[in-house]
């Protein structure tokens, strides 16, 4: 080891028995969260009470598994639903951005580049209100004028992706954006010089290099959109997601270890996620 | 006609790009000042006023919380960086490279749950039925359970848990740039690991420090879960005031004045925090 750590020996292992404690604090709640959906009791605490996987496959009161819970399921499509749609949409306006920002010459760029930057340091509470606000104004004024009512400007699906979409855009950007920073131009040039066309140079050689960086994004979009309540909670109409779902039974019924075995679920969920983008990344580097 | 072409691709990029800007940021925005400023004189009557924005400043309980939440959220957001700097020191300088990788990955994980289920492990493990009352219980060094919950002391904890993610990324990618060589002559030029520190790690980690604390005092003063659930009713959080002006009592209009405020407010700690450390918003959060 090229540099000195702590110095002595003593403050190396003091650093890393921080390391570790820091790595024990990340860990703890999520662990706690997820034991109890397999422990054979009415209420997720201690005591041990041996293990089940009712909580998962049950099908009768009082024991009701995730898997046969109307509500929880109608919140998970729901949630699945706006995930999608906020992935697809964010990754083809965050392709669009970066070839914007990495290829695009304009005036005012520095200052264009830090408003698509600006979303993602906005409170998720007033992304959510100033959205409701504004749609719902529009609303009224659309219906006092000409006596039509706008379904979709009401709380609901639409205001919900389009809520989440207005800073996931963001991300996706800047992850597609470093991407595209690392492409060899020449291989462009090359292809042009062969005879391509500027459409095919896109399809074959562009996107392909992108291709990885965009899974990625896409994935991270999924899953802070699944993830996602502030914004959400503003917006959301008569489909409530998966997250505002299982906030009003914890706030009115209190928790069971239903919801315990609902995290575990999202835990492995997002795991394999979070793999399948990891190795997507990597295929890609090597060639 | 390759210029041609070449503005009308620009202007077809540029088409996704202003739509989302304009209708999602701009324009709501600049909406929710104006329905800031309709102050109420009659049931369904409105006229252009401030008298939302007097509302807030003549009810000590509406500035207090402000201050309040600012306040925390700069404590968390001190925590946050206190904690997570060795952390990712560790994971760019010290950690060989197979490790590195894996634990870069260890501190993504609170990211695959959303804030809910942290929140909810968190709730199991403090309760007063939850997993440490029982555990000092059970051993014997306590006789009656003990409410962990509900203090902002745990309201901080559970905040910086939270954001800690947004810190160690920014932090680590910083450090992970710098040449091990710099470090390696302040300790030769005959300065103490404090000294190294402060004149040569510090200086050079600045971006990735400012970029963290400002996403992550940003999230803390937005967050609106982990107050509400570790914090119970006396969490007073401002993004809770904001809640219960817009649901439950359904006014939009001082809803929308306690919105600006608290974008206003964070803008402004964030502008003298960016002034304070001589960096820019473009070479820290806008790095390009």
């Amino acid at each position: 080891m090229l540099i000195r750590g702590t110095g002595s020996g003593a403050g190396s292992v003091l650093f890393k028995l921080y390391v570790l404690a820091f790595f024990i604090f990340l860990a703890a709640p999520l662990l706690a969260a997820g034991m109890f959906a397999f422990n054979d009791s009415q209420f997720p605490s201690l005591p041990w009470q041996g293990f089940t996987l009712d909580w998962f496959f049950n099908d009768t009161e009082p024991k009701l598994g995730m898997f046969h819970d109307r509500r929880l399921l109608r919140g998970l499509n729901v949630s699945f639903t706006i995930a999608l749609a906020v992935a697809l949409l964010s990754v083809f306006v965050g392709t669009c951005n970066a070839f914007l920002f990495v290829r695009g010459r304009f005036p005012g760029k520095n200052f264009f580049y830090i408003l698509m930057v600006l979303p993602l340091v906005i409170p998720g509470v007033i992304l959510g209100i100033s959205i409701l606000a504004l749609a719902s104004n529009v609303a009224n004024g659309v219906e006092e004028a000409y006596n039509l009512e706008l379904e979709f400007l009401r709380p609901g699906l639409l205001l919900v992706i389009l809520g989440q979409f207005s800073f996931i855009t963001t991300i996706t950007s800047l992850v597609i954006t470093a991407r595209l920073k690392k492409f060899d131009i020449s291989l462009e040039e090359a292809a042009f010089n062969l005879g391509a066309s500027r459409a095919g140079v896109l399809r074959t050689i562009t996107l392909p290099f992108l291709r990885p960086a965009m899974i990625a994004a896409g994935i991270v979009a999924f899953l802070v959109s699944f993830e996602n309540f502030n914004t959400t909670l503003f917006l959301v109409g008569s489909d409530a997601p998966l997250t505002i779902t299982m906030y009003d039974r914890m706030v009115k019924v209190g928790s069971t270890p239903v919801l315990n075995a609902v995290s575990v679920f999202l835990m492995l969920g997002s795991g394999v996620l979070a793999l399948i983008s990891l190795l997507v990344q990597r295929d890609k580097s090597k060639s | 006609m390759g210029s041609d072409i070449r503005k009308l691709s620009l202007l077809l990029l540029f088409l996704p790009f202003s739509l989302w800007i304009l209708l999602l940021i701009i324009l709501p925005h600049a909406g929710m000042v104006v329905l800031s400023l309709q102050e109420k004189v009659a049931p369904r009557v409105y006229e252009f006023g401030f008298g939302n924005y007097v509302d807030f400043f003549m009810e000590p309980i509406y500035w207090n919380t402000l201050i309040r939440t600012g306040l925390m959220s700069l404590l968390v957001t001190f925590l946050a960086l206190l904690i997570g700097f060795p952390v990712a020191y560790y994971i760019a300088k010290l950690a060989g490279n197979r490790t590195k990788g894996m634990l870069f990955m260890l501190c993504l994980i609170p990211l695959w749950v959303s804030d809910l289920i942290r929140a909810f492990g968190w709730i199991l493990l403090l309760r007063e039925s939850g997993i440490i009352s029982s555990a000092l219980m059970a051993s014997g060094l306590i006789d009656t359970p003990i409410e962990f919950l509900y203090t902002d002391a745990t309201v901080i904890m559970g905040l910086v848990y939270t954001v800690m993610l947004f810190m160690i990324v920014p932090l680590v990618s910083t450090l992970d740039g710098m040449d091990n060589a710099m470090i390696e002559a302040g300790y030769n030029l005959g300065g103490n690991g404090f000294t190294v520190l402060r004149r040569i790690i510090i200086p050079y980690a600045m971006p990735g420090i400012v970029s963290g604390c400002i996403v992550v005092f940003m999230m803390t003063a937005g967050s609106y879960l982990t107050p509400i659930l570790m914090g119970g009713k006396n969490s007073s959080w401002f993004t809770e005031q904001i809640y219960d002006q817009f649901i439950s009592r359904y006014n939009w209009e001082s809803g929308a004045a306690f919105g600006f405020l608290l974008l206003a407010f964070t803008s402004i700690v964030v502008w003298i925090g960016l002034k304070l450390s001589g960096q820019t918003l473009s070479s820290t959060v806008a790095k390009s």
